[in-house]
């Protein structure tokens, strides 16, 4: 080009760089600002990392990312972007990205103990396919899983599930969702009827009080931290309590701090239950309209093996999630014990800040809206706490209005999205449906187009299932997609690794990084990530959110949707749908499941011709047809008309996200109030339909103790959590060099009283030991987080400090999600 | 690729930092920072638990290596280049025993509009005094009161794994033509 060549040369500027050390082109002017060099390509896409959903702003040159922001016009976060957030660009970047197939072979070929070689594809899939056939012909469509992701896209999700439920006839498909939020899906299963919040961001903005529930939104949801912040520091009557068994960076914005013991936190939920009834508080309108009581089975277990002596001693292990109807009185008497002497004695908290908490509920002036994440749902009890929170917040009606308002905060991009709405669980369908329900299965059939049989009505494993199965033999076919499991699932050296690299398992893994997962699998699969394929993604707040693809992901690596439709080719509706189905129905013989699945005249019913100008999108010119559009329609039709509806997928691309239910093109914020909701009726006032009675349960349950408590032997209280500057395993957010540099290891974090009774000082290398396991890490007495005396915290994010070596696979019985805050451990100098 | 903008003086001044970042860096690795090749443990037992996760330091799944020594914070003050205008700057002090609490922020000690001078610190970008709808407010916009959330330390750890983003001025960059 001939301007390049006009570039003046500018020798003192040259010289002077050169005395600086730096190297300038000769040719070069020293700032270029040709337009059609400096033009960058914006396009929208929500943030690969946690549930808040932020909007962000991506600009591409010659088919490289090369810088992001926040999305001014993300009605989330307003151009503003967490640390993690600002630093996109570099996630897909990593030196280690995986862009071939790695096969564990010997001789040539396929062997268990093997070592890694790049494959192609064909061979990937092939060896592959023979394992998956091999195990369906032997043992049955029970004996092959799938661990999924929030972090999958929505239609990613939805072809899994079809894929398994439909395809492979097997429910053994879970997501990591459910080590995050299954106990939120269960409590509002058993409140309300129906998944997810009733309420939406704009709370942050209407709210006089906050309380936080077991959440660290400072470090974990940073940029609903920020309009909290900005709510609380803009209207100093705002009030803050922040509730934790530790102190963290939230514990900055406190008007109301409060440390509790753990598991204690189902004490103080009854305790503010039973102060506002005896200060005669209750709503009782609303509660005569809205509500029914019910007593939930007490006594439920921990969701560990069977033969384990807490499982066996539990009264109603085989029925954790049944009750029995019961009314106001039974409610009050049932909370009556929990009184304030009897909730400053157990949890350890001055009554002072008890009862200012208990009254920012009692208080009919003040709108509250409370905030929980991890805190609650990673609890043996987390169903339980769940339901608890909705109980002070139905008794005093301050629910489904701006301000007031129980809000369930999500941990991935796509939980609510993918996991729950698809209904990628080994329990559920799309749109809040389950597989034991017939009729679901009647509707799910119906939409796929397939023959009436074909979904299995047994639930499958769950996630913590899943490792217990490998281990045992009984799962042998297993692929793990957008997750690290093997750093993320507790009791990693009883269960995940011998599960993993047993004899009798395949494993597949799909990721773009080698993580410890993709280690201990036998098939590494090069998966492309985030704007390396078209996406959709549903945030906490039933917003969702689509995005193209921007840029081409390296080498052979592909999206974890085009790897899955791909992967259907290779079976044939003969060899795993069943003989009579197929009798019965002869017009699906001799057909992959491809055919039936994909190629059914909806999902492959839109032409390539739809996908928007000016981007590329590898599966759909791979498959011949748009892909996400298809899958997306599809799925659409699952809730459309039921209180899920969904709007067209191109007005998608258009919004920045839409929050469902979307009907007449019109989203909606507040669910069950008339007025802001298109499905209660005028007069209703408040419904909740998602029970057929419209009214939601406060249930009668009681404190249990956790599963493992400190003891003379393991003597401290083990939490592990996140940090702000690393997402999740860390295998994105440790390859970009500032977010690594700015927090590099993990350490345990302790009170400085319990490391000098160890000997220990600030620095310093410790032994931290549980029963099942032992790790090395720095001990940090100072910082962000600040234990009291018997607690410890270590984050989990670091590789080489795999923490859930320690952790017990303790489930709440009802969700089957995993207690990642309490076990006991013990800790020594290294 | 740096570029710098105008005169000699500024270019010295340019050198002057660059001699001091590379002094103090090296005498700030002496000893502490991380060395991702320490304390490797040698490949033992079934290749099954071998790592080729780089984050893993060598060590086998079976197995937990040492801890890394503790990294220390980069204390310089000098100003780091960034990948892109929007990203936010890393802080490039200590920030140990700041105080920044819904009582009192220090970091806006210095680097607030009024404190700038005094302090020669950098102010606050302008974004920071809008609210939600971009309104431009008398101070800080609350939202932005908890500056850690966007703005971080480096401390003197080796990234185990490099990164191969390519800044825009170099992707537009003219090829070298003969």
């Amino acid at each position: 080009m001939a301007t390049r060549r006009d570039f003046v040369r500018q020798s003192a500027l040259a010289s002077a760089a050169a005395t600086a050390g730096i190297s300038m082109p000769l040719s070069a002017q020293n700032v270029l600002l040709e337009r059609p060099l400096t033009e960058m390509k914006w396009s929208k896409a929500p943030c690969r990392f946690c549930g808040t959903g932020c909007g962000i702003n991506v600009a591409v040159k010659h088919g490289r990312v090369v810088a992001s922001h926040g999305d001014v016009h993300s009605e989330v976060n307003r151009g503003l972007n967490c640390v993690k957030g600002y630093f996109l660009s570099k996630i897909m970047y990593g030196k280690d990205r995986l862009t071939a197939p790695l096969m564990r072979k010997r001789d040539g070929v396929y062997a268990k103990d093997g070592e890694f070689e790049p494959v192609s594809w064909d061979e990937a899939f092939d060896v592959m396919a023979a394992q998956f056939k091999r195990v369906l012909k032997e043992k049955g469509p029970e004996a092959v899983g799938m661990f999924g992701s929030g972090q999958w896209t929505v239609w990613e999700g939805y072809a899994a599930a079809k894929l398994y439920k439909a395809g492979f006839r097997s429910n053994n498909i879970d997501p990591n969702a459910r080590h995050c939020m299954a106990s939120a899906v269960g409590g509002f299963m058993r409140t309300f009827g129906m998944d997810e919040p009733m309420g939406c961001y704009d709370d942050l903005e209407h709210a006089d009080a906050f309380v936080l529930w077991g959440s660290n939104m400072a470090e974990m949801h940073p940029i609903l931290w920020t309009r909290l912040t900005d709510r609380r520091l803009s209207h100093p009557h705002v009030q803050v309590a922040v509730l934790s068994t530790f102190e963290h960076r939230s514990f900055d914005l406190a008007d109301i701090p409060i440390v509790f013991k753990p598991q204690t936190d189902l004490i103080l939920l009854n305790f503010i239950a039973n102060y506002i009834i005896e200060n005669g508080k209750v709503n009782r309108d609303f509660v005569d309209q809205h509500c029914n009581f019910m007593r939930g089975n007490d006594d439920i277990g921990y969701g560990l093996r069977d033969d384990h002596p807490l499982q066996q001693r539990a009264k109603n292990a085989g029925d954790a999630n049944g009750g029995e109807k019961i009314d106001f009185a039974a409610f009050a008497e049932f909370v009556k014990p929990y009184t304030l002497d009897y909730a400053v004695e157990q949890t350890g908290v001055e009554r002072g800040w008890l009862l200012k908490l208990a009254e920012l509920y009692a208080d009919p002036k003040i709108k509250v809206t409370s905030f929980w994440t991890m805190g609650f749902n990673q609890h043996t009890r987390g169903v339980w706490a769940n339901n608890m929170v909705y109980n002070i917040h139905l008794l005093t009606g301050k629910i489904a209005e701006p301000g007031n308002s129980p809000f369930s905060l999500t941990g991935q991009p796509s939980a609510c999205g993918t996991a729950r709405e698809v209904g990628t669980f080994s329990h559920r369908l799309p749109a809040d449906m389950v597989v034991t329900n017939p009729d679901h299965r009647k509707m799910a059939e119906k939409i796929w187009q397939i023959p009436h049989g074909i979904i299995p009505e047994k639930p499958g494993l769950h996630a913590v299932q899943h490792n217990r199965a490998l281990k045992d033999g009984k799962l042998n076919a297993y692929w793990v997609q957008v997750n690290n499991n093997v750093q993320a699932a507790a009791n990693c050296n009883e269960e995940t690794l011998p599960g993993y690299r047993n004899p009798d398992a395949f494993v597949v893994v799909s990721d773009a990084y080698p993580t410890v997962t993709a280690q201990a699998a036998d098939l590494i699969l090069p998966t492309a990530m985030w704007v390396e394929k078209e996406g959709a993604y549903g945030n906490a707040e039933r917003r969702t959110q689509f995005w193209h693809q921007l840029v081409d992901a390296p080498g052979q690596a592909r999206s974890d949707l085009w790897q899955l439709m791909e992967f259907s080719r290779r079976f044939s509706t003969d060899e795993c749908w069943p003989a009579e189905i197929l009798d019965a129905n002869p017009e699906y013989r001799g057909k992959t499941l491809f055919q039936v699945l994909f190629e059914n005249g909806k999902v492959d019913g839109f032409g390539l011709e739809d996908i928007e100008e000016g981007y590329a999108n590898h599966e759909s010119k791979h498959f011949g047809f748009y892909v996400q559009k298809g899958l997306f329609e599809e799925y659409a039709e699952f809730g459309r008309g039921h209180a899920h509806d969904l709007g067209d997928f191109d007005l998608y691309h258009r919004e920045r996200g839409l929050r469902w239910p979307v009907v007449d093109g019109k989203e909606t914020r507040w669910r069950y109030r008339e007025g802001t909701d298109p499905y209660v009726k005028a007069g209703q006032g408040v419904s909740f339909y998602g029970k057929p009675d419209g009214r939601a349960v406060i249930w009668a349950l009681p404190y249990e103790p956790p599963a493992e408590s400190p003891d003379d032997e393991y003597d401290l209280w083990l939490t592990t959590g996140r940090v702000l500057e690393h997402w999740h395993s860390g295998s994105m957010t440790m390859r970009v060099p500032e977010l690594y540099k700015a927090f590099p290891q993990a350490p345990v974090f302790m009170h400085p009283d319990d490391a000098s009774a160890r000997g220990l000082r600030r620095g310093q290398e410790a032994r931290i030991q549980s029963r099942r396991g032992e790790i090395r890490a720095r001990v940090e007495t100072r910082g962000r987080n600040r234990p009291p005396r018997g607690l410890v915290f270590v984050p989990w994010f670091d590789a080489s400090v795999l923490i859930n070596k320690l952790t017990l696979d303790a489930t709440d019985p009802i969700s089957k999600q995993t207690d990642f805050k309490k076990c006991a451990c013990r800790i020594e100098a290294a | 690729m740096s570029q710098p903008r105008s005169s000699n003086r500024r270019v010295g001044m340019v050198t002057l930092a660059a001699l001091i970042a590379l002094c103090a860096w090296l005498l700030a690795s002496a000893g502490f920072a991380q060395d991702p090749g320490a304390n490797i443990p040698e490949p033992t037992g079934p290749s099954a638990y071998r790592s080729i996760d780089a984050l893993r330091r060598g060590a086998p799944l079976t197995t937990e290596p040492q801890a890394a020594p503790m990294a220390r914070v980069e204390n310089l003050d000098l100003k780091r280049q960034r990948g892109w205008p929007e990203q936010p700057p890393t802080i490039p002090h200590s920030i140990d025993g700041y105080q920044v609490d819904k009582n009192s922020n220090r970091c806006l000690l210095c680097h607030s509009r009024e404190g700038t001078e005094a302090f020669q610190a950098p102010m606050v970008s302008v974004t920071h005094f809008m609210d939600r709808q971009g309104q431009v407010l008398a101070q800080i916009s609350a939202r932005r009161y908890f500056c850690n959330q966007c703005h971080v330390v480096q401390t003197d750890a080796k990234p185990l794994i490099g990164n191969s983003f390519v800044a825009v001025d170099e992707v537009i960059a003219p090829a070298e033509e003969d």
